[in-house]
């Protein structure tokens, strides 16, 4: 067991490899939240303009989001390949679906009465209003949920380390194994930083995309 | 899938220290014991912050909180256990699964005191209640829902991370799963044991899910003859993402 | 009625599950250029009837015709764009700034950009809105101005027809009260046809050509101009709904220039004063105003005139409230009340004397 919190010198010694396994991460949380969205943003409208379809939806993708990650990501192996990206990939897709479906539908439901129905009145057609409208006025939610997603995923990837894959989660897995805290909070650190660091440009996206939300803000 | 229904009707997966009840019990005193020790802090900083609108940048930083992965906190936790001597039990686990626990169930009371209407306090002080009594009769009770859903999500969140312990020598259902696993991929029975593992934990996490929608159900109060107030279904992920770094 | 624009002839709606119709059988016609009014209390199917027309709410019988056209069998969507659409909560588009806001209509039907910006030069003017208003949102905005912004988006696209349901009810009563004087302004010079649903009978009164009196179940008690409904209610529920002060109302609706006003005492300046007194014994009054040449220079009293022996100008008090023609006899009633001479005197433009107004006259008309 090695007795010292964190060792420095190791830390520079790795640097290219930590950089290495940090794009990793990223790579692995940025096609995970980009499919997931992929899937889950027309399932959200889809549960919005169907509000029948709102239960089953959120029932599978909620019994998804139960599963225990390492249970899924061990499960999976035999399906898809014990040490393939797939795997990962699908295990940290399968999070992310719940979280952005639900906010998506949540910020549709919020869009005003009036608003739409003076869309309506207008003469907007419902897929005008749904497009030019709801959507714009549905899009800091939806980015919130885009915001959880990610946070989660990249903290859900140092999970992957068990299947041969984690970025930054490889150091944690080498920590717990060799009982070695510097590889951990190298891991885990590291991987926070990412995680607000996403956080934040998520926000300055959601803040661009939102310009009359900013003009509120500074008003009150 | 013949075999996880055999491994689930095998009597011989039914008993000893292996067996399933013996681990579901483990799981749920483990996942059980986190969320107490998570519940009074959380709780009680979520009424304080909310009620005295002070320290609020607590509650950005506790949301940081999510961007913590419990792996790397049990990690962390586990070294540290080995040198104060309490060898291998589940502490560390423990220990990731409280912080996992804290930011839902304080953010969400902490939403609960700060939304109640501003027009609701003003008349309570006006009839001359104390903070106290303000704090007491009108903040609790309206914001119990909300703090019922935080500890909702909580629960679920921890039974089903819970699994990790089994990765330090843990108990619980993720013994299961890092024992299949361990048998590979090739191996029928471990295959068996894993999804035995998963299927129990997810289970496990829908009826702890739909016991405490239950009880957040009760615990509303009535603001109408005919019902009670209901949290929407979708008002945890309605709020706002926590801002990680704002103060 | 000349030019019907828009037509309801026996229209129904009953919503799903409730018992009762929402609207019962109804027929309205309306005017081109009229500004009709709906009005009656809360589930009096006011709005429902006013939805129909561009079927935001279907009717469940009965035809409706816009300028001669059937809009049941028009497409609902092209229908809208064609009718002017006004909400009590306005509706305006958070996210999109005020020109966006107002030239919203007009770039659905595919006016180009520079079609639009001249049309919202010209909604800033006859709005007197600020052109530096126009690239703000509506958040940074008062009710007020969100509301002539509403009203200006509603005329965006020139519609002949406006449907307006309770535009003004969100603000409050000084503000609402120059939104209805500058809604008559305008109207004055659009003469779009107008469906205006209000609960206020005072705003009704005060806006309408025509005014519609519905009951509950969208049952029409009368449909007349104002000043007949003020003078002869229908029936008890008409009479009940107008309230009391029934003939204030009314007077508030009656120009001075339509009745005939009497000549009053008066005496041109440098006239002996006995004249002046020979006025007022004429009239009973203690006061006589001094004109000349047609114009209206002030008045004298007894007092006055006895102390010297020609009519000084140079003494004449002035009016405390002179009434034109173009006000109304509650504005009359209002300068009688308050002046020290019992009288409002009556004036045209250029302080050209016309008459005086008495308690007695302006009652006659409340009688009548």
């Amino acid at each position: 067991m090695i007795n010292e919190l964190f060792r420095w010198d190791w830390f520079f010694d790795h640097l290219p490899d930590i950089w290495e396994l940090t794009l990793e991460h990223l790579r692995l949380t940025a096609i995970a939240v980009v499919i997931g969205f992929a899937i889950s943003f027309p399932l959200g409208v889809l549960a919005y303009r169907h509000r029948r379809t709102y239960g089953p939806i959120t029932a599978v993708t909620g019994i998804l989001y139960t599963i225990p990650s390492l249970a899924l990501f061990m499960m999976l192996g035999p399906v898809t390949g014990t040490l393939s990206v797939t795997t990962a990939e699908i295990g940290l897709v399968s999070y992310t679906l719940l979280i952005i479906i639900r906010n998506t539908v949540a910020g549709f439901r919020g869009v005003p009465e009036d608003v739409k129905e003076a869309a309506r009145g207008m003469g907007y057609t419902a897929r005008q209003s749904l497009w030019k409208v709801e959507l714009p006025l549905a899009v800091p939610a939806i980015v919130a949920g885009v915001r959880i997603a990610t946070v989660t995923t990249i903290g859900l990837v140092t999970v992957t380390s068990l299947i041969g894959h984690g970025g930054l989660g490889i150091y944690i897995l080498q920590g717990l194994s060799r009982l070695d805290s510097t590889l951990t909070l190298t891991g885990a650190v590291l991987s926070m930083f990412l995680a607000v660091s996403a956080d934040r440009i998520l926000v300055i996206v959601e803040r661009r995309s939102t310009p009359w939300a900013q003009t509120r803000a500074r008003a009150s | 899938m013949s075999g996880l229904i055999d491994f689930l009707t095998d009597s011989a997966n039914w008993s000893g220290t292996d067996g399933i009840p013996t681990r579901l019990l483990e799981h749920v005193q483990l996942s059980g014991v986190s969320i107490l020790i998570a519940l009074a802090p959380a709780i009680l900083l979520g009424l304080y912050i909310g009620h005295t609108r002070r320290f609020e940048f607590i509650v950005s930083i506790v949301a940081l909180g999510r961007a913590l992965p419990s792996f790397a906190v049990m990690a962390f936790f586990f070294p540290m256990q080995l040198r104060f001597g309490w060898g291998f039990t589940p502490w560390a686990a423990v220990i990731a699964m409280v912080l996992l626990a804290i930011p839902p169930i304080l953010t969400n009371t902490y939403v609960g005191v700060r939304d109640v209407d501003a027009d609701t306090l003003e008349a309570a002080r006006g009839m001359g209640m104390s903070e106290r009594d303000v704090l007491r009769k009108i903040e609790l009770p309206l914001a119990v829902p909300l703090a019922i859903a935080g500890l909702r999500t909580a629960a679920v969140q921890v039974v089903a991370t819970m699994t990790l312990a089994a990765l330090i020598a843990g108990g619980g259902l993720g013994r299961y799963i890092v024992d299949g696993s361990a048998l590979g991929s090739n191996s029928e029975s471990g295959v068996a044991k894993l999804l035995a593992g998963a299927v129990l934990v997810a289970l496990l996490a829908i009826v702890v899910d739909g016991f405490l929608g239950i009880v957040e159900r009760l615990a509303s109060p009535r603001t109408t003859s005919r019902g009670r107030r209901r949290v929407p279904e979708e008002h945890l992920d309605v709020l706002p993402a926590p801002d990680l770094t704002a103060s | 009625m000349a030019d019907v624009m828009i037509s309801l002839k026996n229209v129904s709606k009953r919503f799903e599950g409730t018992s009762g119709a929402a609207v019962e059988d109804l027929s309205l016609d309306i005017s081109k250029g009229e500004t009709v009014v709906l009005v009656g209390p809360s589930g009096c199917g006011k709005t429902t009837t006013m939805k129909m027309i561009n079927r935001l709410v279907e009717p469940t019988s009965g035809s409706i015709t816009v300028d001669g056209t059937d809009v049941l069998h028009q497409d609902p969507v092209q229908l809208r764009r064609g009718i002017g659409y006004v909400i009590q909560s306005i509706g305006l588009m958070p996210h999109r700034n005020i020109a966006d806001n107002i030239g919203m209509v007009p770039r659905l039907i595919g006016w180009d950009n520079a079609r639009i910006k001249e049309r919202i030069n010209e909604l800033v003017e006859i709005f007197q809105l600020e052109t530096e208003m126009l690239s703000r949102y509506p958040s940074e905005l008062s009710g007020g101005q969100r509301q002539r912004v509403g009203v200006a988006r509603a005329l965006a696209a020139d519609p002949p027809v406006m449907l307006m349901d309770e535009p003004f009810a969100a603000v409050d009563p000084i503000v609402r009260e120059r939104l209805q004087d500058q809604f008559l302004e305008i109207q004055a010079r659009l003469r779009k046809t107008i469906v205006f649903v209000t609960h206020d009978i005072d705003e009704a009164v005060k806006l309408a050509d025509r005014i519609a009196i519905l009951n509950v179940g969208g049952v029409i008690e009368q449909y007349a101009t104002p000043e007949e409904i003020l003078r002869e209610p229908a029936n008890d529920f008409v009479r009940s709904f107008v309230g009391r002060e029934r003939g204030l109302k009314r007077l508030a609706l009656i120009k001075v220039a339509d009745i005939e006003t009497e000549l009053g005492p008066l005496v041109a300046p440098q006239v002996p004063t006995s004249r002046a007194i020979a006025e007022m014994d004429g009239y009973g009054l203690d006061w006589v105003s001094i004109v000349d040449d047609g114009e209206l220079l002030g008045w004298i009293d007894r007092a006055t005139a006895e102390r010297s022996t020609t009519v000084d100008p140079a003494e004449a008090r002035p009016f405390s409230a002179y009434v034109t023609a173009e006000s109304s006899l509650r504005e009359a009633l209002e300068a009688i009340a308050t002046s020290r001479t019992q009288v409002a005197v009556v004036v045209t433009k250029g302080q050209r004397y016309r008459g005086i107004l008495t308690l007695e006259r302006i009652s006659k008309e409340i009688i009548s």
